[in-house]
């Protein structure tokens, strides 16, 4: 079980969480200029990689809050945890992951 | 090869030094083929025996990056059945279950199909609605399925609890009769030794590290053992997936994650039949050794660590004793994960890509091992001719640009 910390609650166990999938997905701006195969990217294709993956989390069972993990898919180790809005943090560093 | 038989099985018992060949060669990968199969699991075995035997395709190679069905073909509930609601996949799946039922006979290789029945059950009124719709949907396709009061579920499990003074109550099923499981590795064995038979390469230990696209169109694999090149290209590697596509610059719908199994200290026959409740979500059936064998729902992350959560098996023993009270003092003896693609529509992916030369087949969700050899007879299909068969024409990568969408969201008996 992950041990996440809820950057409003402090840590708290998996169960208490809900994971939203990939996140900075953008919604289109200007929707009505879309193809389909764009709709289709937008909607359906994700990332899905193996390693570093940022992605939504929501604490459902505390706070009810969302926000942001980086998180690698192969080992499960938590990277870093910033709420909605901000950057990542590695991004806020220079670096690219 | 060898061929099995009760007469060598005997000649082999009696023997002083007992001759059994090896079932499969080990080859080095030759330079070049025809058709290379990445993915040396259930379905990409099944593929390249299809396409050697009903295609005529004699210089395929298979891939493998461990060892044979070491993956989810290793790692699932063996259950197979074809109770699907929507036309498209009922086909699909009940070509499957054609194949299964005479599978053993055309690999000579016991796959030890047991047809027991697999009941799906109903515990509240929008249950038996959608059960009862799914079930004559299911019998206008011309598969074979009934409904079946609580007393006609005690009748076939007996050891479950019909109990109305439950959270969940149990207020009927749908059966299907030739439902049931097989045993896993037997698929991946027999397909391995049928194939190699036919000419095919089976290389394990070869991880696919690159692929060379020029022009939108595939010509070769880089590998661990070296650099192979190929004509056309099947990717057949569920849970990487995604991983094997961007290495030809395509995104897919799918998103990796683990599905948790385990098994029971074995016990006296207790369970005929297979059991599955989408409700409380917990289906198991009982192994020829006795073990219960027990799966439920995904991990909600995604991950390539073939391992999982605890709550997420803690939800699925809550799950079986409400079904099974009587289970409660079992001890649990091995739970493993697996990593299965999840796609949107909870259908899979088994067609063309973008790429020339390219096929992909993946997406089968928690749900794959019970269609392996339909999957691998349309999939080669597909590889062979250059386009798919009417069984997998639905089930494209496009639909999802075209909004063609099979969605088998529970509509599938079990959630996805």
């Amino acid at each position: 079980m992950l041990l996440i910390s809820c950057p409003w609650c402090g840590q708290r166990d998996e169960s208490e969480f809900t994971c939203g999938g990939e996140a900075h997905i953008l919604r289109p701006a200007d929707p009505d200029a879309l193809s389909d195969p764009e709709w289709a990217d937008y909607l359906f294709m994700r990332t899905n990689p193996k390693g570093r993956h940022r992605e939504r989390w929501c604490h459902t069972h505390g706070c009810g809050r969302w926000f942001n993990m980086e998180r690698d898919t192969a080992t499960h180790d938590i990277v870093s945890v910033y709420r909605m809005g901000e950057a990542p943090p590695d991004d806020r560093d220079g670096n690219s992951s | 090869m060898t061929r099995y038989s009760i007469f060598r099985l005997a000649r082999n018992a009696l023997a002083y030094r007992p001759n059994w060949p090896r079932a499969w060669r080990s080859p080095d990968p030759r330079p070049a083929y025809d058709v290379v199969i990445v993915g040396g699991g259930g379905h990409g075995l099944a593929t390249a025996y299809y396409l050697a035997k009903e295609h005529g395709v004699s210089n395929i190679a298979v891939l493998e990056k461990g060892w044979l069905g070491g993956g989810n073909t290793g790692r699932n509930t063996t259950i197979i059945r074809s109770n699907y609601l929507w036309d498209e996949s009922a086909h699909l799946y009940e070509k499957a279950l054609q194949l299964y039922e005479g599978l053993s006979r055309e690999l000579n290789f016991n796959i030890m199909l047991s047809q027991r029945g697999v009941l799906n059950l109903a515990h509240n009124e929008h249950d038996l609605k959608e059960m009862s719709r799914r079930v004559r949907a299911i019998r206008l396709n011309g598969i074979d399925s009934e409904m079946l009061d609580p007393q006609g579920v005690k009748a076939e499990v007996p050891v479950i609890n019909i109990s109305r003074q439950v959270r969940y109550p149990i207020l009927g099923a749908s059966l299907q009769r030739r439902g049931g499981v097989a045993r896993h590795d037997a698929v991946a064995w027999g397909f391995a030794r049928a194939a190699d038979a036919r000419g095919v390469d089976i290389v394990q230990n070869c991880e696919v590290t690159g692929l060379d696209v020029v022009n939108s169109r595939v010509r070769g694999l880089r590998t661990s053992r070296g650099t192979i090149a190929a004509r056309k290209v099947g990717l057949v590697a569920a849970g990487h997936s995604s991983v094997l596509a961007a290495m030809a610059g395509l995104r897919l719908p799918i998103e990796s994650h683990p599905l948790q199994a385990m098994v029971s200290e074995p016990i006296k026959p207790v369970l005929n039949s297979v059991v599955m409740s989408n409700t409380v979500h917990v289906y198991l059936s009982q192994s020829d050794k006795g073990e219960l064998v027990i799966g439920a729902g995904i991990d909600g992350y995604n991950s390539y660590a073939q391992r999982g959560s605890f709550q997420i098996i803690e939800g699925q023993m809550g799950a079986l004793l409400e079904l099974f009270p009587s289970f409660s003092r079992l001890r649990m003896l091995r739970q493993w994960g697996g990593i299965v693609d999840v796609c949107p529509d909870a259908s899979p992916i088994v067609g063309k890509t973008p790429v020339e030369g390219l096929y992909i087949n993946c997406g089968w969700g928690t749900g794959g091992f019970k269609a392996t050899p339909g999957s691998g007879w349309a999939f080669a299909h597909t590889i062979a001719q250059d386009r798919p068969h009417a069984l997998n024409a639905p089930f494209t990568l496009e639909r999802f640009s075209t909004g063609a969408l099979i969605d088998e969201h529970g509509a599938a008996a079990v959630a996805h």
